[in-house]
């Protein structure tokens, strides 16, 4: 039983990571060939950094995720605390449509967003591009981060704040003295979600981008539909190698944190 | 206005304007232009036009020794150059109808050129502020879908034909129906575009390539649904990633890519069938609502320059309507038998696109779509109304039997 | 802290970029050209029966086949120590993390005729095997890119599935799949509900995978709906009109899904 799960487990990553590892193979190719390796060369690499069009595209995509989950998380925690202390019902119809972007298919989404911006650009004047896709980023996030943030409200001990100002805090003092700490994990692992989901979003952005200001994702797309060169190859490997990095970073980071924890749990008993 | 000095082919001369990064073994082609004054116009202005063009439809210098043209427009003019693709004209044409975008340059092909006159859709060029009009050739001007000249400069012209394997097809006199063919099942390539792929059907019935008559259409839906089982993929600018791996071995596509992917690939063959083509002029527009028209203009005419002329037509490998960028090509790809075909040929094997009406247009676009996605299965309309029935009934059952459980469970 | 106005700039964000674009998808489902009210488009639709049918027919072939998958390895991922299980769930997660587009372009190159595994089968004296632009293809590119969606619900469910619980079982005279059919599967029912979910509805409203891998003859309902808006059709009230009934059929399989869910919901977003 245990040998048998643990051939089932290396047969799922096999399947999980050959398609990437052949890619990063390939990457190093000195011909096009995708299935003889005829030499090792890092021309491909330097061919991508050169690439302005692939460099531009990237430089879009940080700057639109780091307003948009910035933007985001304050929105959308703002957001929370007020839903929170809505009435049963005017909640439960603010938190179901705030669900819908999330149920609702990507393409239904992006085409929505698609149809008000050409419903508005015509009459208001302004084109498709970086505020578009702000907009859009932004709006496929929030929810996120409310869903992240809300279970923390409700984990809270709802007298925290109560007890802080009778303790003499003013109540902008009291929220970020002791409500923020409380729910900092929802706003962090929101903040995270809606940062990475706007790095990878395609299909939002493909409705909503205009002549300029494409994200890299479009990019990629528009790559792939034309002679395709192992540029992209190269692109793959260094975007995995900064996922393997980021989350190594990111579990070593939390378990020291955790052990710390333990410990400090440990020295107060 | 602008006297142009011909453009040093390759190194030699050397103004300051010529800087292009040295490679050294090979060599690299410089560019001149005339009147330097008329492009230093919005130098300082800091503003940048947005270029919608085909995909591999622009020298950007990764062929060694050309020039990468935008580069080299912002260099010289200050503008920055935003540039996006496109797969079809009827992409180009849903993007700007569907509003939203703005784009100061579009390159459509010639049907689609006279409907965006006929929509109101490009604007009509100023002619003073492009110069270089003066090297297009006489052919390219006139056509009957921008008589006057006013909307549109030509940018490439060419045919479509069959591009194949020659090691694995050794048939002499291709011609349309070796894409029906059975013996190469699955290794046939299709346009990914109605108009196109209507155009092959209705060669091989004979037919006009401008019908607008339904049942003629239907005819050729009819053809074109045959050869869906021996069609491995409907693509585009893909075809030169499934041609030159060897994934298919015979495609229609046009002229200009075939000499680009034959320079490549040495096996690749390209014939254009005896009993007639399509003969199409992309011309370089701009359409309505681009926010930087005298850009625009500066940015055309900076493409009809014979040196940048030349260096598009040699990395893309389309023909070229410049006839001084004609001059300078060799004789080799002058006589090659693609890109230049005699006049005689030219003059009664090709057709041009017309401009269809919008009946015919979507009489065309509903049997494409219906090409697309049907299957050797048997229609059934109703499904999808009761599938959405059984899930209503579905859902409202187990909301009911949960009620009823919730009241039992209370007493 | 009791103030509901500090949700006021989200609820004005929700309304303009939610609620107003969906609105705005039924009213040009329901307009012509000009603007007059039609049920045309949305009668048109039923003439795409055959494209819903076969989209649904693959979308739900790939969710059963990502269960399948899913179920075990979520199962024998449970069974390891803590850390470990924190350290395979990171690497089972990573492949995610590489944008979509990009491994499914992976495949691509794997599946061709002159692709990477024809050719190990060659060596074989196997085939080549048509793979690519195939249905098989499609589901393959529908498996391998929502995998992990699957696989998280139900390990996260299964990992809170009290240890004692299934001791008691065995401890009752259960054989181990008795314990599991009886015992462990009832419970994680939640996880494999909102696994399927989130499986089946990117994978109904994809276009891209079944345009890269299905080779533009295996049209899906997110290729319609992109040809109408940005594609060869142009039809801005048709893709309204399909996108309004993708949007219906999803909610509805959402709303049977909830059934089978008796806690509130909260675990299926």
């Amino acid at each position: 039983m245990k040998k048998l799960s643990k051939i089932y487990l290396g047969l799922v990553l096999f399947f999980l990571y050959v398609p990437i590892f052949v890619l990063i193979v390939f990457s190093f190719n000195t011909t096009k060939s995708r299935t003889v390796m005829s030499g090792f060369t890092f021309d491909w690499y330097i061919k991508l950094f050169r690439n302005e069009i692939i460099m531009e595209s990237l430089w879009n995509t940080i700057i639109i995720a780091v307003i948009a989950s910035i933007t985001a998380t304050i929105l959308g925690t703002a957001a929370a605390i007020g839903i929170n202390n809505m009435k049963k019902v005017p909640k439960a119809i603010v938190m179901n449509i705030t669900n819908f972007p999330i149920i609702n298919p990507e393409i239904v989404t992006g085409v929505s967003l698609m149809l008000l911006f050409v419903f508005f650009a015509a009459r208001m004047n302004f084109e498709f591009g970086f505020w578009t896709l702000l907009i859009a980023h932004i709006t496929f996030s929030v929810p996120y981060v409310i869903l992240n943030v809300m279970p923390k409200f409700r984990q809270m001990d709802p007298f925290l704040y109560e007890a802080a100002q009778d303790l003499g805090c003013n109540s902008r003092q009291a929220f970020f003295k002791v409500v923020l700490p409380e729910i900092m994990p929802g706003v962090l692992s929101g903040f995270m979600m809606s940062f990475t989901f706007s790095l990878d979003d395609f299909i939002i952005s493909y409705f909503t981008s205009g002549s300029d200001s494409q994200t890299l994702p479009v990019t990629i797309y528009s790559m792939t539909r034309r002679k395709v060169s192992p540029e992209i190859n190269a692109l793959s490997t260094i975007i995995f190698l900064v996922v393997v990095i980021v989350l190594v970073l990111k579990n070593v980071i939390e378990r020291k944190s955790e052990n710390n924890k333990v410990k400090v749990k440990g020295e107060k008993v | 206005m602008a006297v142009l000095m011909c453009g040093s082919m390759f190194t030699g001369c050397s103004s300051e304007t010529d800087a292009v990064e040295e490679e050294e073994e090979t060599e690299v082609q410089t560019l001149t232009v005339a009147d330097e004054e008329y492009y230093k116009r919005f130098y300082d202005d800091g503003i940048s036009i947005n270029v919608y063009n085909w995909g591999e439809y622009i020298s950007d210098g990764s062929d060694e020794g050309t020039l990468n043209v935008n580069a080299e427009f912002t260099k010289l003019t200050g503008i920055k150059v935003n540039y996006t693709n496109y797969a079809t004209n009827e992409e180009l044409y849903a993007k700007l109808k569907g509003g939203g975008a703005s784009y100061d340059i579009i390159i459509p092909s010639d049907y689609m050129i006279s409907r965006m006159i006929k929509e109101e859709m490009i604007l009509p060029l100023d002619m003073n502020n492009i110069p270089n009009y003066k090297y297009i050739g006489e052919a390219y001007k006139n056509q009957a879908f921008d008589p006057e000249n006013e909307y549109s400069v030509p940018y490439f012209w060419g045919t479509v034909g069959i591009i194949y394997d020659t090691t694995l097809i050794e048939e002499e006199n291709i011609d349309w129906d070796i894409l029906w063919n059975e013996d190469y099942a699955d290794r046939i390539l299709m346009f990914d575009n109605p108009r196109d792929a209507f155009a092959i059907a209705e060669l091989r019935l004979g037919y006009s390539l401008n019908t607008e008559d339904e049942k003629e259409l239907e005819a050729a839906a009819e053809l074109l649904k045959e050869q869906k089982k021996v069609v491995q993929a409907y693509v585009m600018d893909e075809i030169f990633d499934k041609m030159g791996a060897g994934e298919a071995l015979i495609a229609p596509y046009y002229a200009g890519d075939a000499v680009t992917l034959m320079a490549e690939y040495e096996d690749l063959g390209f014939v254009i069938p005896e009993s007639g083509t399509n003969l199409f002029i992309d011309g370089i527009c701009i359409p309505k609502g681009a926010k930087q028209k005298e850009a625009a203009e500066m940015y055309i005419n900076f493409l009809c320059e014979p040196d940048i002329a030349y260096s598009n037509t040699y990395y893309v490998g389309y023909s070229t309507p410049n006839t001084a960028a004609y001059e300078m090509l060799d004789e080799e790809t002058k006589n090659d038998g693609i890109s230049y075909l005699p006049d005689e040929y030219l003059m009664s094997n090709t057709t041009v696109f017309r401009n269809l009406s919008d009946e015919a247009n979507q009489k065309m676009q509903d049997l494409w779509t219906e090409l697309k996605s049907t299957q050797d299965q048997t229609k059934n309309k109703w499904i999808v109304p009761v599938f959405m029935l059984a899930c209503v009934i579905l859902s409202i059952t187990i909301l009911i039997m949960r009620y009823i459980k919730k009241k039992k469970d209370i007493f | 802290m009791k103030n509901k106005l500090i949700a006021a700039p989200y609820l004005v964000w929700m309304v303009v970029f939610i609620l107003v674009p969906l609105i705005m998808v039924g009213y040009f489902a329901f307009t012509d050209k000009e603007g007059n009210f039609t049920l045309d488009y949305v009668a048109d639709v039923a003439q795409y029966s055959q494209i819903f049918v076969r989209s649904i027919w693959l979308a739900a072939i790939a969710t059963v086949i990502c269960l399948v998958i899913s179920y075990p390895l979520a199962y024998i991922l449970t069974g390891f120590s803590k850390n470990t299980q924190s350290t395979m769930l990171m690497i089972v997660m990573l492949p995610m993390w590489m944008n979509f587009l990009l491994r499914t372009y992976a495949w691509m190159t794997m599946l061709g005729n002159n692709g990477i595994i024809n050719t190990i089968l060659g060596f074989i004296g196997l085939g080549p095997f048509k793979m690519l632009n195939t249905e098989g293809a499609v589901v393959l590119g529908m498996v391998y890119n929502y995998l992990p969606y699957m696989i998280l619900p139900i390990y996260s469910v299964m990992v809170k599935i009290d240890k004692s619980v299934i001791e008691a079982a065995s401890d009752l005279g259960c054989n181990p799949w008795k314990t599991i059919l009886r015992v462990v599967f009832p419970l994680s029912l939640p996880g494999v509900m909102s696994g399927i979910t989130m499986v089946f509805v990117p994978a109904i409203s994809t276009f891209i995978i079944s345009r890269m891998l299905g080779g533009g003859g295996n049209l899906l309902i997110g290729d319609l709906i992109e040809m109408q808006f940005l594609g060869n059709a142009y039809n801005v009230n048709l893709g309204a009109a399909i996108s309004l009934v993708l949007m219906v059929i999803i909610l509805l399989i959402m709303t049977i899904m909830n059934q089978f869910d008796n806690d509130d919901g909260a675990v299926l977003l």
